[in-house]
């Protein structure tokens, strides 16, 4: 290891601070998968092409595979394992059993966090709203119809315990 | 325990013995009343999945683990002079370099080895890096000296068969023995025929792009190697990789839990499998090694290419007098013994016709090697024959769907048997073309450029019929719920919750008492490769032996406790039933606790499919769409999918894998397709950025009308194979659709925006031209 070619960031990810050493040309997903062990974000196209490493990055659904893990220093970042709390699971992560909104579950993580980042932003979309939202999260096996289902399933289940809250 | 018999059958290597096992059950009835299987069930491993915590082979992380990276050749055909490794060793990060000078030469496909002297395919092996991170290996593989020699090459099937065509292999361009059949007297068919079509249709090479690449993660202890590997064949990569790297089989372990997809590409053991243990030996440490994307794209299989002269022969009543397909497919550079692609088996048996030649001959060419692609052959075949069929119901002025029935076959016409299920098609037709509205008005397009039409194409399988051998085991524990282990994999299909269903269902216990383990060589008894749509009905009925096996000592100690005898006892959602005496009915667990420690424990094995009769699966799917005759653009696609798989075991998982395979379908028809510079040799898309599949903008409405009536007779579970049917009909019936709507037949695929938008232009200019 030569230290010189490594730069210290913090990753803020899940609600933890993880500082650590890197190359500067490391992506933000190659820095969760292998520095944070955090596999859940995927590794497909590494192009920006499919979404399978979709996370959430200050509010917005991002491709990890396109951030370098340097310029994420300090930026809150959710991934797939950040979502449940406990054993509860989102309601995004509870629609898509429901609806059997995947087969190999590979494209899965992306798919749920581009709908989450949707749902924060606009916790009651449209058909045409939920679609857009995970326009940029290709499916191999073909899941899209249940995908779109899980969409407004985990609209309505949110509502529900946003309701049942009050 | 039940009777072995040992029987001599005719193999490729002369006399095999077949061990046939009975399976000790009889098949469930058409209409027996089943409580689990036939309900629809979310997937057992939906929670694994829908945290991130299912773990796939890139995701394993071990002590000390590296990564490594393949040196792949970019040249399409080439003489390998030199290999220096000398400045890749000395690079920061690098444990361990391989290459075909300091690793044994472990033979390869046909007659090849593991790194090849001339490299045959761009992206074919030549060297790899193992290193503390990927960045490091990849660094490394630039330091990799290598001095090539170009060699001309072809890139074509028409290139490859052309006189003065350079060669691949040393023995020339034609891989293996063409394959042909013959029945009848196809050339009388033809030349009696009232009608005849004879039209040549070619397909594309589909690239799989399972979202998963191939890849493991290798480690060895002592002389004993694990491969986390991602596969649809633990025990055949186990065989393979021990045979390659002379292990017994026993010091090999295969595990697979969650694979995130292989559509027929993950069942052989591939190079980087080898790879990736030579360097795990080397670098005495764990090594994952995951082909990227454009890797994945080059070299770890497609679809092969294929063209097809068909001929039809037909009676002014649609009766069909012949079939005569002259095929051509393109294997790659290389045999890779996983293809499975019999492109002639539709011509053979789709139709009762009486005069019947196939020829087949596989074609090498300097591009990446074939392998099986879901409905490998039968996609291809399906593209050509049943545009061909509809062109005939066109010139016949008949309905297409009246001219399937008018050549319904009830037969096995290669082997002379009845099908198991002869109305499966049938019904097929009936159910898909009521559910679709075939026959309907169409509606007006929605703008003024669109123009509407409909299609139809149909289907037949040869898998998704199950075979032995394959085995279960089921421990039944003292308190009552039970361990269901087998050595098949879920190859993201739903194999999991499909097998549970049946294990819960016959041991009469809750789905959630059930545990389902697989994917584990180490663990699992045989089970064979999780292809040919055959998991289901391969291991249901061994599964459901085994629980039959338990269910039976069940009762027997039920009887000691309950002092009825066994023959009056049932067990149903956890509960042992006396017949007559709903009273004394006690839980499951009532009965095991009396005997804790002890546990119940069964074995099943799959027993032989019928000997006079044909397994079958068939389909058929109507397609609604338009055509944007401005700018080629083909859209708004409605599509209806009836299927014959026997039982429907889950609802949930068969209407999942008829979308995802009418969607793959969509792409193979409008958009997938390997393009291949012919001056260069270099695949120009092999990434998801211009290699297009569906995304969910192009998901069709799709109407799956279930058949679902079980085939008893193929198996005691009456269930048949669902993931690859869908996906064989979709391609004809949207070329078909597409004539519908616009008048041109689109004998290339896939019907790509350029070819649309050529073929719309030409269509205008002869218009333009034959105007006074």
């Amino acid at each position: 290891m030569e230290p010189s070619r490594h730069l210290p960031v913090t990753l803020s990810v899940n609600g933890s601070q993880y500082p650590i050493l890197i190359e500067p040309r490391r992506t933000l997903l190659d820095a969760l998968r292998h520095d944070l062990g955090l596999t859940g974000a995927k590794k497909v196209c590494d192009m920006g092409d499919c979404g399978a490493c979709t996370v959430i990055v200050d509010g917005k659904a991002m491709y990890a595979c396109l951030l370098l893990a340097v310029d994420c220093d300090d930026r809150e970042i959710t991934t797939i394992e950040g979502l449940a709390t406990g054993n509860e699971l989102d309601p995004v992560q509870e629609a898509f059993i429901r609806a059997d909104a995947f087969q190999c579950g590979f494209c899965t993580s992306g798919q749920i966090m581009s709908l989450r980042a949707l749902l924060d932003a606009n916790p009651e979309p449209d058909d045409d709203q939920i679609l857009r939202a995970v326009t940029g999260n290709l499916c191999r096996c073909g899941a899209y119809p249940n995908i779109l289902k899980a969409g407004r399933l985990a609209a309505d289940l949110q509502a529900q315990a946003a309701s049942n809250g009050q | 325990m039940p009777e072995i018999r040992v029987k001599p059958k005719q193999g490729e290597n002369g006399t095999e013995l077949e061990l046939i096992e009975d399976e000790g059950v009889r098949a469930w009835a058409p209409d027996a009343d089943l409580q689990i299987v036939g309900q629809p069930h979310p997937r057992l491993e939906g929670r694994e999945k829908v945290t991130g915590r299912a773990r796939y082979a890139s995701d394993v992380r071990l002590p000390g683990q590296l990564y490594a990276r393949v040196l792949r050749s970019p040249y399409p055909h080439a003489r390998i002079v030199s290999v220096d490794i000398g400045k890749a060793e000395q690079a920061p990060g690098v444990r361990a370099v391989i290459h075909a000078g300091n690793v044994p030469r472990i033979p390869w496909y046909e007659e090849g080895v593991l790194f090849e002297s001339t490299v045959r395919f761009v992206g074919d092996e030549i060297a790899a890096v193992a290193a503390e991170s990927e960045e490091q290996a990849e660094d490394a593989l630039r330091l990799i000296e290598v001095e090539y020699e170009p060699l001309p090459f072809v890139s074509t099937i028409e290139e490859a068969l052309a006189p003065d065509a350079p060669w691949v292999h040393d023995d020339g361009n034609i891989a293996g023995e063409p394959k042909t059949y013959e029945r009848g007297d196809p050339d009388a068919g033809l030349r009696d025929a009232d009608v005849t079509i004879d039209a040549a249709y070619s397909t594309a090479s589909a690239l799989h792009n399972a979202f998963e690449s191939h890849g493991c993660t290798t480690f060895w202890d002592g002389d004993s190697l694990t491969l986390w590997d991602s596969t649809q064949a633990i025990f055949v990569i186990r065989e393979q990789v021990a045979e390659k790297l002379g292990l017994p089989e026993h010091r090999v372990r295969v595990v697979k839990h969650h694979m995130g997809g292989g559509f027929g590409a993950k069942q052989i053991a591939w190079k980087h499998d080898v790879i990736a243990s030579l360097l795990s030996r080397q670098a005495g440490r764990p090594v994952q090694l995951m082909l990227d994307r454009e890797a994945e794209n080059l070299a770890a299989g497609n679809r092969n290419p294929t063209r097809q002269r068909v001929r039809l022969g037909a009676r002014r009543d649609g009766t069909l007098t012949a079939i005569v397909a002259d095929i051509h497919q393109a294997s790659g550079a290389y045999r890779t013994g996983g293809e499975a692609s019999n492109v002639s088996g539709t011509y053979q048996t789709l139709y009762n016709c009486p005069n019947v030649r196939t020829e087949q001959v596989a074609v090498y060419t300097n591009t990446g090697p074939a392998v099986a692609f879901r409905a490998p052959g039968h996609v291809e075949a399906a593209f050509a024959l049943e545009q061909a069929m509809d062109e005939l119901a066109r010139t016949l002025e008949m309905d297409p769907v009246k001219l399937r029935r008018q050549n319904y076959s009830e037969v096995d016409q290669l082997e002379g048997k009845p099908f198991t299920l002869p109305e499966g098609l049938r019904l097929s037709y009936d159910r898909v073309a009521d559910a679709f509205g075939w026959g309907a008005e169409k509606p007006p397009p929605s703008s003024e450029s669109k123009r509407r039409g409909v299609g139809f194409a149909a289907h037949d399988w040869s898998g998704g019929t199950g075979h032995p051998p394959g085995y279960a085991w089921i421990e039944l524990n003292a308190d009552g719920t039970a361990d269901v282990i087998t050595g098949t994999q879920d190859i993201g299909t739903g194999t999991r919750t499909g097998l549970a269903q049946v294990a819960a269902e016959e041991l009469g216990l809750p789905l959630d008492c059930i545990a389902f383990r697989l994917g584990d060589t180490a663990t699992g008894p045989y089970s064979p490769v999780s292809s040919g749509s055959a998991t289901q009905a391969t291991i249901g009925p061994a599964v459901r032996a085994a629980a039959a096996e338990v269910k039976a000592q069940l009762l027997e100690v039920a009887s000691s406790v309950l002092e009825v005898g066994a023959d009056r006892l049932s067990v149903r959602a956890g509960r042992i039933l006396v017949d007559g005496d709903e009273e004394r009915s006690i839980a499951v667990s009532a009965v095991t606790e009396k005997i804790r420690p002890h546990t119940l424990q069964g074995r099943g094995a799959r027993g032989p499919n019928p000997e006079d009769k044909t397994i079958r699966t068939f389909g058929a799917q109507c397609v609604e769409l338009e055509v944007d005759i401005e700018t080629g653009e083909i859209d708004r696609l409605r599509i209806a999918a009836a299927h014959d798989c026997g039982r429907i075991v889950n609802p949930t998982l068969v209407d999942s894998q008829v979308v995802g395979g009418i969607t793959q379908g969509v792409g193979f028809a409008l958009t997938e397709e390997r393009t291949v510079d012919p001056r260069l040799g270099l695949v120009l898309n092999a990434n998801l950025e211009e290699y297009h599949v569906p995304t969910v903008a192009d998901a069709p409405a799709i109407e799956h009308a279930r058949v679902g009536v079980p085939d008893s007779e193929a198996n005691s579970t009456g269930a048949k194979g669902i993931g690859e049917p869908p996906l064989i009909p979709t391609a004809p019936a949207i070329a078909n659709a597409v004539y519908d709507a616009i008048g041109i037949r689109f004998r290339e695929g896939p019907l790509s925006r350029a070819r649309v938008v050529a073929a719309l232009a030409e269509q205008r200019a002869q218009g333009e031209g034959s105007r006074p």
